[in-house]
């Protein structure tokens, strides 16, 4: 049975996981957004909304830059993962 | 003394690839780097792509680089919840060399290209990447990658959809998210035998499946399938405003593709090996970056080179257009020494040139055309409905197609409005 949700199939993926963090996200802007693009925009789902708070987890992160670009409250500072590290596509 | 190179090529996809090979054919002295551990292992794409662009540079490549499959056949169809209807267009001429068309996937592909670069005397270093850019006044005259300071003539930004070097230099390019689309794809193993066989295929041939209609749920985009060896590219691709304005997300519509009855059959037994996400440049003319500015060219996805004429994303060709354009406005500025804009504005005369700006500007009304809610949602539930009412038999009287278009689009759509879009349509695609 092949996996459906996001977490699932980001198992199958291949990372080289830093221990820097390269996406920031400000949690305290993110309380004062109420549409919340990031939820949808991100396809790897490192955004989540826990009572009422926006967690962001970089570890899954595929580097598309979705987050960086539907953000309008800037509250994701956006660089990539250091060379070597990160996603590692295999086929692609 | 450092180093000084006549050019340094910041990203090893098919811009950065193309560029690099032919400056270092012309014997300049070239650095290609990538941030990727090995080039292509930070890349993705659809999967298929035409090949006369590379076929110029690399005469014959397809017998040695890692292609998948050649393409014999390119299929539309329209998806309503259940049904679909398909075109399919396939001729002899795409089984005769050279081939029209290829399914790749691009870690095997663009390492394979980053090693013909390689050979051909250029560095390519990977695992290191431009975190900025060197400047002497308004001059860009290198890079600084991995706490060292790079110097060179030229820089050639092929940093792809997020280009932080074209951001950097001040030349526009700030993405929007009205003017990406996101593509979300799963590389599905199965055994070669059987795609050969669910596909009507044989040998290395393959086919380019792309899909309009439900798949995206009325969202501009659409799905695809490409047929590789031995797996599958299956995908979607949607405009990302739409996504985040509309709180859907892409793998959402990827897992309700997947479960058409049109298409779980085909992928039915198959083994998830990958599960990817890109973004792409959409806009076309009406999101471009300047091109090149004192020391610095942009190419490829960096620089929005994309052609979006419905249903099909071009960008692989433009890329390697632009990134030989590149290389040649640059051995040019060689010769002259003069590596100002105003040399450099040989770039854009080039691309004005060829294909490259050409396509973009006959289709600079395409992208707004296609953003029509109807394109995605009325038309393909109109055509499933009236090939449904020309294909069934009902045990009563038949009627002419007309009729069953004007009762198919009855409450629907207007014949007017129909009329209307066909003529606009004509206008930008």
């Amino acid at each position: 049975m092949n996996p459906s949700s996001v977490e699932d199939k980001l198992a199958v993926n291949k990372y080289d996981i830093d221990r820097d963090v390269h996406i920031k996200v400000n949690a305290d802007t993110c309380q004062t957004c109420d549409i919340h693009h990031c939820l949808y925009a991100c396809p790897a789902d490192c955004f989540k909304l826990t009572e009422g708070h926006i967690t962001f987890s970089y570890e899954g992160c595929l580097e598309c830059g979705s987050c960086r670009i539907v953000c309008d409250k800037g509250a994701v500072e956006w660089i990539l993962p250091r060379p070597g590290f990160g996603i590692c596509y295999g086929y692609g | 003394m450092e180093q000084r190179f006549d050019a340094i090529v910041v990203g090893a996809g098919p811009a950065g690839c193309a560029c690099g090979y032919q400056l270092a054919q012309s014997g300049l002295q070239v650095l290609v780097v990538e941030r990727g551990k090995f080039a292509g292992a930070k890349n993705m794409w659809g999967g298929a792509f035409f090949g006369p662009t590379l076929a110029e540079l690399i005469p014959g490549f397809w017998a040695e680089a890692p292609i998948e499959r050649y393409v014999v056949s390119n299929k539309l169809s329209c998806l309503t919840d259940e049904a679909c209807l398909s075109l399919e267009f396939t001729t002899p001429k795409f089984r005769q060399l050279p081939y029209n068309g290829f399914t790749v996937l691009r870690s095997k592909f663009d390492r394979w290209f980053a090693t013909k670069v390689q050979e051909t005397g250029a560095i390519v270093a990977a695992g290191l990447q431009a975190d900025d850019l060197l400047w002497e006044g308004n001059q860009v005259v290198g890079i600084k990658a991995g706490g060292d300071e790079l110097p060179a003539s030229v820089v050639i930004a092929c940093d792809g959809v997020n280009s932080i070097l074209a951001q950097k230099a001040g030349l526009g390019g700030e993405l929007k998210p009205q003017d990406v689309k996101q593509g979300v794809k799963e590389v599905i193993a199965l055994p070669r035998k059987t795609i050969e066989q669910r596909f009507n295929l044989s040998g290395d041939e393959g086919i380019a499946w792309e899909f309009i209609g439900s798949c995206t749920r009325g969202l501009p985009g659409g799905g695809f399938i490409y047929t590789n060896k031995d797996s599958l590219s299956v995908g979607i691709v949607v405009q990302l405003d739409a996504l985040a304005e509309n709180q859907v997300k892409a793998n959402d519509l990827l897992e309700d593709f997947k479960r058409h009855p049109a298409i779980a059959s085909l992928l039915e037994g198959g083994k998830l090996v990958e599960y990817s996400a890109h973004l792409i440049p959409v806009s076309g003319i009406n999101m471009m970056p300047r091109l090149y500015t004192d020391g610095l060219l942009v190419t490829g996805d960096a620089a929005a080179l994309v052609l979006g004429t419905g249903l099909i994303l071009e960008g692989a060709n433009f890329a390697v257009a632009s990134g030989v354009a590149a290389a040649e406005t640059t051995i040019k500025a060689k010769q002259t020494g003069d590596f100002s804009a105003r040399s450099l504005a040989h770039y854009r005369e080039l691309l004005e040139q060829s294909f490259v700006l050409k396509d973009l500007k006959t289709f600079s009304k395409a992208p707004h055309f296609m953003e029509k809610p109807r394109i995605y949602t009325t038309y393909p539930e109109l055509a499933c409905n009236l090939a449904e009412r020309l294909f069934t038999s009902d045990g009563k009287p038949r009627k002419k197609a007309w009729q069953l278009l004007r009762e198919a689009s009855k409450g629907k759509i207007s014949l007017w409005q129909i009329a209307l879009d066909l003529m606009q349509g004509k206008e930008a695609i």
